[in-house]
């Protein structure tokens, strides 16, 4: 049982999925294995990322490089308050960017790839990038550059982070389709070899590759030749889509998920778009049963607290266990992805008592963050609020996915169980699954 | 151009400088920001940030609120969440996109305070500035707002510019106030790690001020101007600290400023020894170096910091460009690791981690500076 109150944390019952909390002050948890859109921008083989913007805008993306061990793919031109004052901001960011490609080029290392982030200040400026690009294509001509943006006051127009999964692969060419190859996009990890995704398409003939793939930058634009493109992850969608139909390609939104009747109706979507013999559904589900079960055994009446970190859909991951005879006890998220809406109908009669916690709200930063009983946390945000070191260190699906995704998250629920973690070491690590060099 | 940073990282901002300044004081830090970059401050600068609660926060600023002028809403937010924490004080910090606006904090504070009866007041950032500029904002701000004027007390001193940007992971203010009672102070405060609020408060008692960092320096100024409390400027690092405790006791004789910290140079031969980085530290690195034969040793600041702590022969170099020209003829180069890729080759690299500059990728290799021997470092 959560031991604070106030407006942070409300029940199942008391919930409204379009509005879980009041919106106030916010707080940022120490903790940091979710991609920031350096992590996702450096999946880009060859690429080499430019930020343009003030000192302390900065720091978090370029630590993440220095984090990361690619400072040599990241540069930055700073801006400075006369920029501002005497209107030269634009002349800054083209200059800047120039200057650093120039000297890339003396080291002979300009790179085929440059993502460029203008910031906040660019678009309330009203700056013309447009007009920068020509000038720098014109300048560059063997160097793509990829419009990215690094503005997270656009609530309303687009998500830095959502941007980026579009205009990273605006360079793939049209081409024609290679009719075995599927690609993911729009995801930071690579499927593993057990995806349902993966044998699915392997059953058919066809292979499943992604970004995560290629060394090199022909390699990534190889990816062009997919007959179909797949997107299993929210923000990743608008990207794969628009990207798809630039090339002609059709495209499959697939996201993860962990109701039976989802996992059935996509992949019968995806047999029937690819022209592959269909699973035998009633098998998988009865393996799944089986994989919770032996979890259940494993973890017994331990609270369960779950984050919207390890996956976008952690109330379905709820139902899914409460079903299954788990205690969960608490949900740490700050507002209900729509995709997974009906699941607080579902909670709100048969979890009333299930208790749904911000991770921003201020009450937050002096909560207790000590639970009476040892609990089993699935997510890293879960484990820090419920001060446990047993925890599931997973975030965005991890590339779980299907009937196996499910049987994977049960597994991984019994060796977090057994296995304590360090979490004060592993929780405020950035981008997990990143090299890290801290 | 001194504006573009190939592979170096940029140093902290000063939004972050002034949350690292006022962590440790019970106040509520607001910085005005949405939700992603300035927020990233306890990742990379705040080593204190996993262990220890602190009331700093951002307003999750989004685009309808910036461009109508919403500022009703960040008052809102300020005195409701001051309500329900109780605060001590609560500090504004600026961010860009407000400053483009030129949203007036002052009012905003004076709003606040009179809606939940808390000081509020607001330091000048815009997240153009490094960490140097907000901290020291930060500490004045705090001192016009909370230092009251009282009589001196012998033998007593203030230690100002105490952040963990400068000590990193491994150091700390005991330290410092060891430093300071053998060398017959007692401290009357410590800007601003150890010392609670009340403490600080009492800040004009003190007979000297000991600036250990670039970002105490603005304060030490304005109780100079306000308090005439001399001032000494020099961290004790190794062999220097017997210097820096004579610079004291001059000061409290005397009554005038000292800053042993600075290059004179005078007779020492310039054989390529150069330290990058905040000014005090390195300056009073560089005095031990030129004690074990290193020759004269410049100082390099890329930072914004006062030109009153360098010597005639130090450097101010903008950007990264600014710093790989000052270390062109180099031999010898104390810095932070990230400076590595820089440095030329022909030259020794000794390094040492700035928490400023390179974050948790130096809390591996990092150590207590008090504890710091020179002649370990350059062995």
């Amino acid at each position: 049982m959560l031991q604070r109150l106030g407006p942070s944390v409300v029940s199942a019952q008391d919930a409204d999925a379009r509005s879980l909390f009041p919106a106030g002050l916010e707080f940022n948890a120490p903790v940091h294995g979710t991609w920031n859109i350096v992590h996702i921008g450096m999946l880009v083989p060859e690429s080499h990322q430019i930020y343009v913007c003030g000192i302390n805008c900065m720091r978090g993306v370029v630590l993440t490089a220095a984090e990361m061990g690619t400072q040599d793919r990241f540069s930055c031109v700073v801006l400075k308050e006369e920029d501002i004052t005497r209107g030269t901001v634009e002349q800054i960011t083209l200059d800047g960017i120039r200057d650093v490609l120039h000297k890339l080029e003396e080291r002979g290392s300009l790179p085929r790839c440059v993502i460029v982030f203008p910031v906040c200040t660019h678009l309330f400026l009203g700056v013309p990038m447009g007009r920068v690009y020509r000038k720098l294509e014109a300048e560059f001509p063997q160097v793509d550059f990829v419009r990215a943006y690094m503005d997270p006051i656009s609530k309303k127009r687009m998500i830095p982070d959502k941007r980026l999964r579009k205009v990273m692969y605006d360079p793939l060419p049209a081409c024609e389709p290679d009719e075995r190859l599927v690609v993911l996009l729009g995801s930071e990890f690579a499927h593993r070899d057990d995806s349902d995704l993966v044998t699915l398409l392997a059953s058919g003939g066809k292979r499943l590759a992604s970004i995560h793939d290629c060394v090199s930058y022909d390699e990534f634009k190889g990816l062009a030749r997919a007959s179909l493109f797949v997107s299993v992850f929210p923000n990743g969608e608008y990207g794969a889509a628009k990207t798809a139909e630039r090339l002609g390609r059709r495209h499959l939104y697939l996201p993860g998920t962990f109701s039976y009747e989802q996992v059935e109706r996509q992949e019968r979507q995806l047999c029937d778009a690819a022209g592959l013999p269909l699973p035998d559904f009633a098998t998988e589900r009865k393996l799944c049963d089986e994989a919770l079960d032996l979890a259940r055994e494993a973890i017994g009446d331990a609270p369960v607290a779950i984050d919207a970190v390890v996956h976008p859909r952690p109330l379905e991951l709820a139902h899914l266990l409460l079903e299954h005879g788990f205690n969960v006890s608490e949900v740490c998220l700050d507002g209900v992805n729509g995709e997974e809406a009906v699941e607080v109908d579902w909670l709100r009669e048969h979890a009333p008592d299930l208790q749904l916690s911000s991770t921003i709200l201020p009450d937050l930063r002096v909560a207790s963050r000590v639970r009476d009983e040892q609990t089993l946390a699935i997510g890293p945000k879960a484990a820090w609020f419920t001060g446990t070191d047993r925890f599931v260190n997973l975030v965005y699906g991890g590339g779980l996915w299907g009937y196996a995704g499910i049987r994977a998250m049960a597994g991984l629920m019994v060796e977090a169980w057994r296995e304590p973690k360090d979490a004060r070491d592993i929780i405020p690590r950035k981008g997990l699954g990143c090299v890290s060099c801290i | 151009m001194r504006r573009t940073n190939r592979i170096v990282p940029t140093y902290t901002g000063d939004v972050s400088g002034a949350c690292s300044a006022l962590f440790e004081l019970g106040g509520m830090v607001v910085i005005h920001d949405p939700s992603g970059c300035n927020s990233t401050y306890n990742t990379h600068d705040e080593t204190r940030w996993y262990n220890h609660d602190s009331l700093i926060f951002i307003t999750g600023l989004v685009e309808r609120d910036a461009i109508l002028g919403n500022d009703e809403k960040l008052v809102r937010d300020v005195v409701e969440a001051a309500r329900e924490l109780q605060p001590r004080f609560i500090a504004l910090c600026n961010s860009p996109v407000p400053f483009i606006s030129g949203t007036d904090f002052r009012a905003i504070c004076k709003l606040v305070e009179r809606e939940c009866g808390i000081p509020c007041f607001y330091v000048r950032t815009n997240g153009m500035h490094d960490y140097v500029v907000g901290a020291g904002n930060a500490f004045v701000e705090l001192a016009r707002r909370f230092v009251g004027g009282a009589s001196v007390v012998p033998g007593t001193c203030n230690i100002l510019g105490v952040t963990p940007l400068d000590l990193g992971i491994a150091g700390s203010d005991a330290p410092l106030r060891s430093f300071a009672e053998e060398s017959g102070f007692f401290v009357t405060s410590c800007w601003a790690m150890g010392s609670p609020l009340d403490e600080l408060e009492r800040a004009a008692e003190a007979q000297v001020n000991l600036v250990v960092s670039a970002t105490g320096l603005a304060l030490a100024r304005h109780l100079r101007e306000t308090y005439g409390t001399p001032y000494v400027v020099g961290f004790p690092v190794d062999g220097f600290a017997p210097r820096l405790a004579d610079a004291m006791a001059v000061a409290a004789s005397s009554g005038e400023c000292q800053w042993p910290c600075r290059s004179s140079h005078e007779g020492l031969p310039h054989e390529g020894a150069l330290c990058v980085g905040e000014p005090v530290m390195m300056g009073s690195l560089a005095r031990c170096m030129e004690a074990q034969d290193c020759g004269a040793v410049r100082v390099v600041c890329p930072l914004e910091a006062g030109a009153e702590l360098m010597g005639s022969s130090d450097l101010f170099a903008e950007g990264e460009e600014g710093v790989e020209e000052a270390l062109r003829d180099a031999r010898l180069v104390v810095a932070d690791e990230l400076y590595a890729p820089i440095i030329p080759s022909s030259a020794r690299h000794v390094p040492l981690p700035h928490q400023a500059l390179s974050g948790r990728n130096g809390w591996r290799c990092a150590q207590d500076p008090c504890a710091m021997r020179v002649a370990d470092l350059l062995a």
